[in-house]
């Protein structure tokens, strides 16, 4: 088995590695590469079926002249791939759409546990946000404690949940937007029970939902860990209830989400939304291309740095984050740091992020542990040694070293380490105010993006087009 | 380009073929073609084996078709069931048969723990079994009503901790309970979580080290179970690896085994990591669990996929426990 850690890229890289000395690619070293990346698609849960037309068509254009030919024969033929895959997702983000009635009518569907309770939480989290006055509804009155779950995720966000009487979800559904009337609420956020596609009474209790309040909006639910199976059921949900947009969940974890592919395959309904967590902020648009570079296991820095800016807000007091911008930084700071990495999912997580992370990884085992020593470290210091680290002459290092339990190397190393953050912080700092004062040109909205609070070290108040750019940047090194 | 305009053709031909492809296959004809092989490669692949133990089913069965100079496709179907279920895993651990004993029900979000927990709370009084459960689910919304609500159909005692306790006391404060009470089947849920939070993996490696450690002062053997949804990909085997890694996992359960999911991951975890399967779980309701038989289950795994399901009454949250059909 290829370890998660080989990329497509990097196995891609193999395969041509020793015939560049050749001068041009034979048709046989394609359909080698063609090999690995139907086993690169196969792992993602691409269908099989769709693995085998694209592979197929992919040959053709890899066939071609320019690929043959190329100097960098791994790099065009995964980007004629990712391409593709980008196409076949949509190309364009969607967004969704609502209709003049108020109010406007969302229900979610899916199979058991794939995350819609949650999902209606998030979209009303978002809606609210966006200056509407949602309304959570509770229709599933099969899965025990259901409606206590929904109750208790609006009252985090502060969005009322219209329970109702009885055991009928499409009467419950129709009384909510009563409900929603009588209360000036414009947008009504169905929860329904999770069900089988092939359970012909639950796929007719949704059916009676759907007809009872006329949805501008049904967006079905699917896990992004799905196998090979989720063609199926979305083509089954799809016949049904004719869903018109998709939310993929759990995508903070490191599936690889080929389901997304057969989904709009099958279905030609566009995905919405992405689901990236257990909180209520962690609700993100659909972006076409990063899931393609995730199906192909090239790495998704962009979604990182985003859910980490978002982790931020929520954590990272405005003080800290303001001085972290001034490349004042501390070793409170680097707790705060590691803490940070440790929410992103350790430091391989973070590495793997990077394009060409995942092959820089190749076989390398990550010390995670690394990062206890280092806090490790920095607890026994004193809170002044904290704050001033100039203030660690030998004595004090010794000591610290003494209190840690580590030898006074290690002390010694992370201070070098801690100098060098400060140096990358300051130069990536005098970068960032330079493209925060142009960007503050453009006027209101850029300011809002670029007042977001810094994360990682090193990564400033960088806005997405920043990341891009350093994502490019890396990419072409 | 033109192959994408027909692909949603193909993929609808693909469900109509998928589940009975191997059946066509496996009925058509006495010929054992490389065509065979690699259409039941493919067959097997598509039922979530993942390339590898596909690659490997195939290779087991080809050789013993060799071995055994199989003459026919028809032969050689008749060995494929055993070939699969010969990948499992074996073991006969089994906290319902090991008496005393506890059990500690781990997995991704919404793999279907917390039913897990009520099914076999029951399975337990059924056996006479003086059953004890513990929510060291502290985090998921409503997670301690949940289980409340099965802890009343099972008809069993609960320890509970407000939400945000952390669940290392509370699965430490049951075992507790359990020793007053003598218990002698301590099922203790947690929360999801995804293998690949650093924190919440850490979290719970403190909960099942807390447990064993209480459990061993009572003399109480600990079993991890890690919870599989049936429709998992090829994820499963990353997160079977994580969560065994960290906590040494005892046994598999795969649960929604009732859709129209084959599994085939667990076949592809059960015998990568050595881990066996010890229940299955085939609905919603309390007494939708079964015993695992590899042999049952690679069967099922071949067979035509369900159409309709037949309809099972529903116990919806409305209804007393009392009103529970069995
Ligand atoms: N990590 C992670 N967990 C999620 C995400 N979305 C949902 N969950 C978790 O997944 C589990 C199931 O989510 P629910 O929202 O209850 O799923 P559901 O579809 O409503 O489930 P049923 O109503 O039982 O069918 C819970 O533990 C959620 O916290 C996500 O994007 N990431
Ligand atoms: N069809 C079917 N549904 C199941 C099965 N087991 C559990 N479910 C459903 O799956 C959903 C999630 O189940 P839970 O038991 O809440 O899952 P969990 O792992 O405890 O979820 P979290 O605690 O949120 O991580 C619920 O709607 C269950 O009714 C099964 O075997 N078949
Ligand atoms: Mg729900
Ligand atoms: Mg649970």
């Amino acid at each position: 088995m290829t370890s998660m850690f080989d990329s497509l890229s990097a196995r891609l890289q193999s395969v041509f590695g020793g015939l560049r000395s050749k001068g041009r690619l034979s048709e046989d070293d394609i359909t080698l590469a063609l090999r690995e990346i139907r086993m690169a698609l196969l792992e993602a849960d691409v269908n099989y079926r769709v693995v085998k037309d694209f592979v197929a068509a992919t040959k053709t254009k890899a066939l071609s002249a320019e690929i043959l030919q190329s100097l960098t024969p791994a790099q065009n033929v995964v980007a004629i791939v990712a391409q593709e895959l980008t196409e076949l997702l949509g190309s364009q983000p969607v967004l969704m759409q609502f209709s003049q009635r108020i109010p406007n009518v969302i229900m979610l569907v899916g199979l058991q546990g794939s995350g819609k309770t949650t999902a209606a939480a998030k979209l009303a989290y978002r809606l609210q946000k966006q200056k509407h006055r949602p309304l959570l509804v509770a229709a599933d009155v099969w899965r025990p404690a259901a409606a206590d779950q929904l109750e208790t995720l609006g009252k985090e966000i502060g969005v009322p949940v219209f329970r109702g009487q009885g055991d009928d979800p499409a009467l419950i559904a129709r009384q909510s937007v009563q409900a929603a009337i009588d209360d000036l609420r414009d947008v009504v956020i169905i929860d329904t029970a999770g069900r089988l596609h092939i359970d012909e009474e639950m796929m007719a209790e949704a059916r009676a939902i759907r007809a009872a309040v006329a949805p501008e909006n049904i967006l079905m639910v699917v896990d992004s860990m799905t196998g090979q199976d989720v063609v199926t059921v979305v083509e089954a949900f799809g016949n049904e209830l004719d869903f018109n947009g998709v939310i993929i969940s759990k995508l903070d974890g490191d599936a690889r989400g080929g389901g997304a592919l057969s989904v709009r395959a099958v279905t030609g309904k566009p995905i919405l939304f992405v689901s990236e967590g257990e909180k209520p902020s962690s609700l993100q648009e659909f972006y076409p291309e990063r899931m393609a570079k995730r199906i192909l296991g090239m790495g998704d820095m962009l979604s990182l740095i985003e859910k980490a800016q978002l982790e931020a807000e929520e954590d990272l007091a405005a003080g800290e984050a303001e001085r972290l911008a001034r490349a004042e930084l501390n070793f409170d700071d680097f707790i705060t740091i590691n803490r940070q990495v440790r929410k992103l999912g350790g430091i391989g997580t973070l590495l793997k992020a990077l394009p060409g992370g995942e092959s820089a990884l190749r076989g390398a085992q990550v010390d995670e542990g690394a990062l206890d020593r280092m806090e490790a470290i920095i607890n026994s210091m004193t809170q002044a040694e904290r704050l001033k680290p100039a203030l660690l002459n030998g004595s004090r290092r010794a000591r610290i070293a003494a209190g840690a339990g580590v030898p006074t190397q290690a002390v010694n190393q992370l201070v070098k380490q801690y100098e060098q953050t400060k140096k990358m912080l300051k130069h990536l700092g005098i970068e960032a105010e330079q493209t925060r004062s142009r960007k503050n040109r453009r006027g209101k909205k850029a300011r809002r993006r670029t007042s977001r609070h810094p994360t990682l070290p090193g990564l400033g108040s960088l806005g997405r087009g920043d990341m891009k750019k350093l994502e490019d940047m890396l990419a072409n090194q | 380009m033109a192959w994408r305009d027909r692909l949603s053709d193909g993929l609808a031909r693909t469900r109509q073929r998928l589940g009975e492809q191997l059946n066509l296959l496996l009925e058509r004809g006495p010929d054992v073609s490389e065509a065979f092989w690699e259409q039941l490669e493919e067959g097997l692949i598509a039922a979530d084996f993942g390339a590898q133990a596909a690659t490997l089913v195939v290779e087991r069965l080809r050789d013993q078709a060799t071995r055994q100079a199989l003459p026919d496709a028809a032969a050689v179907r008749a060995l494929l069931a055993q070939t699969i279920a010969d990948m499992f895993a074996s073991g006969n651990l089994d906290p319902l048969v090991q008496n005393p004993s506890c059990a500690l029900f781990v997995g991704i979000n919404g793999s279907g723990k917390t039913t897990t927990v009520g099914k076999i709370a029951k399975a337990g009084v059924d056996v006479g079994r003086r059953v004890l459960l513990g929510g060291a689910d502290t985090y998921r919304a409503a997670a301690n009503q949940q289980l409340d609500i099965w802890a009343q159909r099972a008809d069993v005692p609960i320890i509970q901790r407000e939400r945000g306790t952390d669940p290392a006391s509370v699965a430490y404060e049951t075992l507790q309970a359990a020793e007053r009470s003598g218990a002698d089947l301590v099922l203790i849920d947690t929360a999801g979580r995804l293998h690949t939070s650093d924190e919440l993996m850490r979290e719970l490696t403190k909960v099942v080290g807390v447990t064993r450690k209480r459990a061993a002062a009572m003399g109480l053997p600990v079993f991890t179970l890690l919870v599989i949804d049936a429709n998992t990909g090829q994820n499963g085997l990353a997160q079977a690896r994580e969560f065994n890694e960290r906590l040494d996992v005892d046994g598999v359960i795969i649960t929604k085994l009732d859709g129209t999911a084959k599994g085939g991951i667990a076949v592809a975890l059960s015998h990568q990591l050595n881990l066996p399967v010890i229940r299955v779980g085939i609905g919603e309701q309390i007494d939708d669990l079964q015993p695992f038989v590899a042999l049952d289950f690679a069967r099922a795994l071949l067979s035509a996929p369900a159409t309709a399901k037949a309809s099972v009454p529903r116990l919806n949250n409305q209804e007393m426990p009392g009103d529970l059909h069995v």
